[in-house]
């Protein structure tokens, strides 16, 4: 099962990467990163199978890491909302030349 | 737990949740409005869930459902109920042609470089060894609690002051300019 787990977490994280590229509302783009980062921890897990429960721990790590960026980069998108009244990426542009 | 006991229902459950999980991401990325991306989201969620239980990791398993399923997508949707960004209608978030273009040629060049990476003849050749699980003693936490709290324990602490920091940063962040 080991194979079809990392193909599995590689086409997951593909996924995640054209969801970054294509989307212009700036929450989905978040979602987008943590389906990457889902992708990352079962391919961790999986190898955990095989070398030892270090990369359960490491999955830990990447959920409290992730929770936190969900809690600092949604305050973000607030506080440009309320400046902006937008999230769409486009409309975003003020360090633009 | 695992491939020993009815190994034709694990390989079955193990396909089924891998193509739901694959199949909720494609409809997560490909739907309009916040609201139903983020439900598709929760579903490959859960799948990637029942997936880790499969692979022997019971308390990864649990900690995908509470923290991510449970917290980090209500706090998403939470966002989306507090923008007022449901309405599908009025935002068309899709790039162009050329956008997708771009973006589906780099998926797939990723996936196809991981395949050409596993099929090359070199050899920094990918290799996926045959699985030979070290016997789990001390039940399903135990394995992860030992190095959590031994050879890691900095970076545990470490993360407590990141919560911290993260807590602190979204309050100033997302609190009101003028409320005092």
């Amino acid at each position: 099962m080991l194979a079809e787990s990392l193909a599995l977490s590689a086409a997951l994280f593909a996924i995640g990467v054209v969801g970054v590229l294509t989307r212009r509302n700036a929450i989905i783009v978040f979602m987008c990163v943590e389906l990457m980062l889902n992708a990352v921890n079962l391919s961790f897990v999986a190898l955990s199978k095989l070398y030892g429960a270090t990369g359960q721990v490491f999955v830990i790590f990447v959920m409290t890491v992730a929770a936190a960026e969900a809690a600092v980069g949604l305050a973000i998108i607030i506080a440009i909302f309320r400046h902006k009244q937008t999230v769409n990426l486009q409309n975003i542009n003020l360090l633009r030349g | 737990m695992g491939n020993e006991f009815l190994p034709l229902f694990y390989t079955f459950n193990f396909y089924l949740f891998g193509l739901v999980a694959l199949a909720c991401a494609l409809m997560f990325v490909t739907r309009k409005s916040p609201v139903a991306a983020a439900m598709w989201l929760v579903g490959a969620m859960f799948s990637l869930a029942a997936l880790y239980v499969m692979l022997d990791a019971q308390f990864v398993g649990a900690m995908q459902v509470l923290v991510y399923t449970g917290a980090i997508m209500v706090v998403f949707l939470f966002v989306v109920m507090l923008l007022n960004l449901g309405n599908p209608g009025e935002l068309s978030d899709i790039r162009g042609k050329w956008g997708r273009l771009v973006a589906g040629f780099v998926g797939l060049a990723l996936v196809a470089e991981l395949m050409a990476l596993a099929k090359s003849p070199l050899d920094l050749r990918l290799v996926v060894p045959a699985v030979t699980a070290p016997p789990q003693t001390g039940g399903v936490i135990a394995p992860i609690a030992g190095p959590l709290f031994k050879e890691y324990l900095l970076a545990f602490e470490l993360t407590s002051i990141l919560l911290l920091v993260a807590i602190m940063g979204a309050v100033v962040l997302a609190k009101k300019k003028d409320a005092r």
